[in-house]
């Protein structure tokens, strides 16, 4: 547990002296949702309709985004080694990463969705069912993309290759979490939609940190 | 049995035991698909509404069949691959990986090909149709990861955790799409039922699918034999077997 604490604290301490790896997927996000309204017409209706999924898509990429930094420090400055060869869990260790990373990309982005869904015109039940849905799918986005981070730890890019790896696992999360807006925008209930995304999320907390940790043992076995 | 099994895992003999069978199991195969193309084409009446588009099933479904059974092997051989460290199941995993994706990438185009007298539309974001694209997108991750790394053993283990997480996720990613939106027919075949075609129809349809089988493991043993060359090429008994040759 101390392992834990002790790493999450590190992490946060880093970040905040360091802001800008934190802020950059953040700005990015931004970016490419105005670039919608630019390609596709300024007209209300039309971008209410595809918010919710250009929202969420934009979020996905933007979490990709920040994947690639999860281990990577750790692993070039040597201390994910020292992790993994230490008598502590790497389990444990894997847990603090994916919670850190949750707290500096996935929460920042939770509270920028009401910003995002006035670009877009939506109105205020969808912007509720928005920001709930991503607070309830971002902790699973941390917990699978660390699955393709880890795998990728010890290659020079490997920034692109996490997308590849990863955008597959999120599909289930993006049709249940784009459902349960347009169930909440046309005033029908949202409950079975927050069920099946805790359950998604549950899962992955059991089972991806057991890959992760699997991937980190082989990174640092070279 | 079990000794049998760790026998074959060594790549030496699985070479010796591959390379008597390799033939036959190639000839068969050419020989099924050839029939069953035949039968399937030619004598099979055309459907009553479909008319003769209904023959791209015999290509379509066995692809589709094969594409998913193709990766829970690949990922049965990368759980045999972390658990016991056999090198010959990740050459397996390695080989698997390349004739899977082309064997969805059929499965696709075919559907496609399908679809368009069908249904109007070459694509349609149908849940089978979606699901399959996610499944080759799998594919391409564990191609694209061993691309990446240089490293044969880490590049091995690397592929074998990833095809792991991949065969837990595709149930999920199955429902979840399924659930989304569907429009394609349900599966035309299952082992536990007895088919809604009659017979006539659905007769060509197994030996096509048993030959596409075939044709996958004849594909497979070649590929995997080439690969066993290739990593044991400073192993004596590969050196003499290239003088014999």
């Amino acid at each position: 547990m101390n392992l834990f604490f002790a790493s999450v604290q590190r992490d946060l301490l880093v970040h905040f002296r360091h802001p800008s790896e934190v802020l950059n997927p953040l700005v990015f996000f931004i970016v490419v949702i105005s670039l919608f309204p630019l390609g596709i017409g300024p007209e209300p209706g039309q971008l209410k309709e595809i918010a919710p999924g250009i929202v969420w898509v934009a979020a996905l990429l933007a979490t990709l985004m920040s994947m690639d930094s999860m281990f990577r420090s750790d692993f070039e400055d040597g201390s994910l080694e020292q992790v993994v060869l230490s008598e502590q869990s790497t389990f444990t260790f894997v847990l603090a990463k994916v919670v850190s990373h949750w707290l500096l990309s996935g929460l920042p982005l939770v509270l920028l969705m009401p910003l995002a869904a006035l670009l877009l015109f939506l109105d205020e039940a969808g912007v509720w069912a928005l920001t709930l849905s991503l607070l309830l799918v971002s902790p699973t986005l941390s917990l699978l993309g660390g699955i393709g981070a880890a795998l990728t730890v010890g290659l020079p890019r490997g920034g692109l290759l996490v997308t590849i790896l990863v955008m597959p696992f999120y599909v289930p999360v993006l049709v249940f979490a784009t459902a349960m807006v347009h169930a909440a925008e046309a005033g029908s209930d949202t409950i079975g939609y927050v069920y099946s995304l805790l359950a998604i999320l549950f899962g992955s907390l059991c089972l991806a940190p057991i890959a992760t940790a699997a991937a980190l043992n082989l990174a640092t076995d070279q | 049995m079990f000794n049998w099994l760790h026998r074959l895992g060594s790549s030496k003999i699985f070479f010796e035991i591959s390379g008597r069978w390799q033939v036959s199991l190639l000839s068969l195969s050419l020989l099924m698909l050839a029939g069953g193309s035949v039968w399937a084409l030619l004598f099979v009446p055309p459907d009553y509404q479909q008319g003769n588009s209904v023959r791209i099933m015999y290509i379509h479904v066995p692809a589709a069949i094969l594409a998913q059974s193709g990766y829970v092997m690949m990922a049965g051989a990368a759980a045999i691959f972390l658990i016991w460290r056999i090198k010959l199941a990740d050459i397996a995993v390695k080989c698997i990986a390349p004739v899977g994706a082309s064997i969805t990438f059929l499965a696709l185009v075919t559907g496609a090909i399908w679809g368009k007298p069908t249904w109007g539309a070459w694509w349609v974001w149908d849940a089978r149709l979606t699901s399959t694209l996610v499944l080759f997108f799998l594919y391409v991750g564990v191609i694209a990861l061993r691309a990446a790394m240089e490293r044969q053993a880490s590049a091995g283990r690397a592929c074998a955790i990833l095809a792991l997480v991949g065969v837990v996720n595709l149930p999920v990613i199955k429902f979840s799409v399924e659930w989304w939106y569907t429009l394609h027919q349900p599966a035309s075949f299952s082992l536990m039922e007895k088919p809604a075609m009659p017979a006539e129809m659905w007769l060509p349809l197994l030996v096509m699918v048993f030959a596409f089988y075939l044709f996958f493991f004849a594909i497979l043993i070649l590929r995997i034999r080439n690969e066993i060359l290739v990593r044991e090429k400073n192993a004596d008994w590969v050196k003499r077997w290239l003088e014999v040759r």
